[in-house]
């Protein structure tokens, strides 16, 4: 590795580039209002609406709902990556000797300990009333 | 024989190199070419548009072997069948939100006129909510009175003028079916 001292100089292509990027989307967004139609077409409310199916929107898709579903997605979420990083361990297991396995069980441990944490504080059942 | 893959050119002036004709010409013949349709089957004319698309009558002869069901991409909503009140403000929705330029083909007695549905319940044809281009009678008509229907709608869309949906006498006429 030769040791190259780069200057500010050497950068100028990528401020060229940005330049080019941002003058691009610049200068279209100017551009469409003077080559599009000076003449407007019909537009309403009911045209600009989401669905195509006819049917009137009843109620909005963004509403409160239980926090026991984030809890469930993202405990699943967590031990499932924790068997994630099983796999390459039992692929090499013949490989490894004592150090590793013990390596593995404390990971484990530390996981198991999460999961005592989750039941000790109650995370898990799902019908207790508050 | 003529050859069933061309379309015969807009009348014009041609020399050799060159054809010169309009631009609304062209674009009408485009149009006409390539009709998008949009199927609202709501009974027995259903079923009749379905033998249209198939193999014996073939409506994509016509460059319409691509059916729409998103109104946004159609340009010809093909209403076949009887339309019910309740069904009356869902025909006018997906009209409203179909692009510039759009077609309406009203197929069937039931969607021309309510046909023998004398009731209540049922909407004396779709004019009632949108505006009709071209009415086919029948009950149900046969998929032959469907393609000449469908042809009729060609021949408007060929000779339509570009500045059309742009006048005020057709901002009017929506103006009368509640699209402002």
């Amino acid at each position: 590795m030769t040791d190259k001292i780069y200057l500010p100089a050497d950068y100028v292509p990528v401020l060229i580039q940005s330049l080019v990027a941002f003058g691009f989307v610049a200068v279209t967004m100017f551009a469409t209002h003077f080559i599009s139609s000076k003449r407007k077409r019909i537009r309403t409310l009911r045209k600009d609406e989401n669905f195509e199916c006819g049917i009137d929107i009843q109620g909005n898709a963004r509403f409160p709902f239980s926090v026991k579903y984030f809890l469930v997605a993202i405990l699943f979420v967590l031990f499932d990556v924790e068997i994630i990083f099983f796999y390459p361990w039992a692929i090499n297991f013949l490989e490894m000797g004592w150090f590793e396995f013990f390596e593995m069980l404390m990971f484990i441990a530390l996981f198991l300990f999460g999961f005592y944490y989750i039941l000790a504080k109650g995370a898990l059942e799902w019908n207790k009333d508050e | 024989m003529p050859l069933y893959t061309q379309v015969e050119p807009p009348e014009g002036y041609s020399a050799p190199g060159f054809f010169a004709t309009t631009l609304d010409q062209v674009v009408g013949l485009a149009r006409k070419n390539s009709i998008w349709p949009l199927p609202f089957a709501t009974s027995c004319c259903g079923i009749e548009f379905m033998a249209t698309m198939g193999a014996n009558y073939d409506l994509g002869r016509f460059g319409s072997e691509r059916l729409s069901f998103s109104p946004r991409q159609a340009d010809l909503l093909m209403v076949m069948g009887t339309i019910a009140k309740k069904m009356g403000p869902i025909v006018h929705q997906v009209y409203e939100q179909m692009a510039e330029p759009r077609w309406v083909i009203a197929v069937g007695a039931c969607a021309s006129s309510g046909g023998i549905f004398d009731t209540y319940s049922v909407l004396q044809g779709i004019d009632k909510v949108v505006p009709v281009d071209v009415y086919v009678p029948g009950c149900p008509p046969r998929p032959e009175q469907i393609i000449d229907g469908f042809m009729k709608i060609q021949e408007l869309v060929g000779n339509e003028s570009l500045r059309r949906r742009y006048s005020p006498e057709y901002r009017a006429l929506l103006g009368k079916y509640g699209i402002k």
